[in-house]
């Protein structure tokens, strides 16, 4: 009993027989695509759902998954992580952040061998939890780095509009918030990667609504399916969006109806707007700079701003990928992770080269994870 | 991986903006930071995202999907039980679109 892991009770939701019973579906609507369905999942919670449940050999060979750049970890380039490194090292500082980035490496170290090291990093559970450390520390500098895509932004702002409305002088923000469709737009309108239909994150979708995506079919001509992360949500959405190929339609639908609406949440969509406004470039790694797709910090908040405050400690220069790791290829959409030389050799969870290994989001992590499934 | 385990809502707290929620025995509390005031209230169903209520979940779904994860639970002793639901709740990634 005591061997039951998180792993175990997803298996709950495998539904063998439902399963199956929409790959039959899908497997006979399919037969009448003119052309390959190359469907982009853009979330790496869909790419585990995906190799996890060993859905591409469910699928006719009609059928394929692009991977795209839905993790936060795998698209934060290595002078982010600078900037948090380089946060951290100063005198008196907390450096407080979510998740994963603890292990990514920088350019020449990571925050958790900083840590190691001695500095004051510390994971959160919550955002929320800066501004009690802020408080509890007031003769410190917190400094709270926030990631993540439109999910986690509003609770950047909620801690915001708390650090601001409660007068915490001594709370900063390095805000690296990035958004799903100008990546999207990026990877679309560069014309390499051949993508048919869309898997829309759902969560995402719950905060912003599914109406983010709306432009989407009509620009790229693209169904566009917001899809739950179960499997049977995953294939549901496959199907959905194979039937909409099929009658030669292009638009958005949405599979997960029990949570997403076109709307959203819109009292965190108004605090979003109240603290943060677009940046004007943000670079993602391996893909590059794209416009408008992350946020900043509003003027009249500069004093809250990390980048701002202490610029003169954080380095400038863009640094790039070790040779080998072809994660940006990845992330484009125009590589899968075998296709790296370095993939589970040189490059494994346990000494990851690229962020795509780093992450338990990135393609690579998951392909490595579940080879075995792959056979 | 996201669970998404509908959490139903034992009291709330004007005062603080906050909620006490129960996800599968387990209780914790939430931020209501993100909902509009007075949207949420005792015995609604809401979706829980690193420490706040990120939206209301319709009871009929809700009930659905608690059903398997109470078949799931079942199996486990209170701790393991806890350890599940918060680590699901924790979950880093839930960035992630
Ligand atoms: S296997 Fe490693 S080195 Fe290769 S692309 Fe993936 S993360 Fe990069
Ligand atoms: S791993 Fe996920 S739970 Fe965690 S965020 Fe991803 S999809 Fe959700």
């Amino acid at each position: 009993m005591s061997e039951l892991k998180l792993k175990d009770l997803y298996d709950g939701f495998r539904d063998p027989a439902t399963i199956r019973m929409l790959a039959a579906q899908i497997g006979e609507e399919a037969k009448a695509l003119h052309e390959p369905l190359r469907i982009m999942e853009v979330c790496g919670g869909h790419t585990h759902t995906i190799m996890k449940y060993g859905l591409p050999q469910l699928l006719p060979g009609n059928i394929d998954f692009i991977h795209g750049p839905g993790c936060p970890v795998c698209i934060m380039p290595k002078e982010r992580i600078d900037h948090a490194i380089a946060l951290a090292r100063m005198e008196d500082t907390i450096l407080v952040t979510l998740g994963d980035m603890i292990r990514v490496p920088g350019s020449q170290s990571s925050l958790a061998v900083e840590r190691a090291a001695g500095r004051d990093i510390r994971p959160l559970y919550t955002p929320m939890d800066a501004l009690k450390i802020a408080k509890e520390n007031p003769d410190k500098r917190v400094v709270f780095f926030a990631i993540g895509f439109e999910t986690t932004t509003p609770m950047t702002a909620a801690l915001l509009h708390a650090a601001v409305t409660q007068k915490v002088d001594n709370l900063y923000f390095h805000i690296n918030h990035v958004l799903v469709p100008p990546a999207i737009d990026a990877i679309m309108s560069d014309g390499q990667a051949k993508i048919n239909a869309f898997i829309g994150p759902s969560h995402v979708s719950v905060i912003t609504g599914a109406k983010i995506y709306a432009p989407l079919p009509q620009k790229y001509g693209t169904p566009v399916v917001v899809c739950g992360f179960e499997p049977v949500d995953v294939m549901q959405g496959i199907l959905m969006a194979v039937r909409q190929q099929v009658e030669g339609r292009a638009e958005l639908e949405i599979e997960y109806s029990r949570s997403v609406t076109m709307e959203g949440n819109v009292k965190a969509q108004q605090l979003i707007d109240m603290y943060l406004q677009p940046r004007s470039h943000f670079r993602w790694r391996g893909i590059g700079d794209i416009p408008d797709s992350a946020l900043e910090l509003r003027e009249e908040f500069a004093y809250l701003d990390a980048e701002k405050v202490f610029a003169e400690v954080l380095p400038t220069e863009p640094i790039d990928d070790h040779k080998l790791c072809i994660c940006g290829t990845i992330l484009k959409g125009l590589a899968k992770p075998m296709e790296c030389k370095v993939f589970g050799t040189a490059c494994t969870p346990n000494s990851p080269l690229g962020s795509c290994m780093v992450s338990s989001e990135g393609a690579c992590n998951a392909y490595y994870r579940y080879a075995g499934v792959l056979g | 991986m996201c669970l998404s385990i509908p959490s139903k809502v034992v009291s709330v707290d004007r005062e603080k903006n906050s909620a006490v929620v129960d996800t599968m025995g387990v209780k914790r509390e939430a931020g209501l930071d993100l909902m509009e005031e007075g949207s949420v209230n005792v015995d609604d169903y809401v979706l829980i995202h690193i420490g706040f209520v990120m939206n209301k979940i319709d009871e009929e779904d809700a009930l659905e999907s608690l059903k398997v994860y109470h078949e799931i639970l079942a199996k486990m002793d209170e701790e393991e039980r806890s350890r599940v639901v918060l680590e699901d709740d924790n979950c880093e990634n839930r960035g992630t679109p």
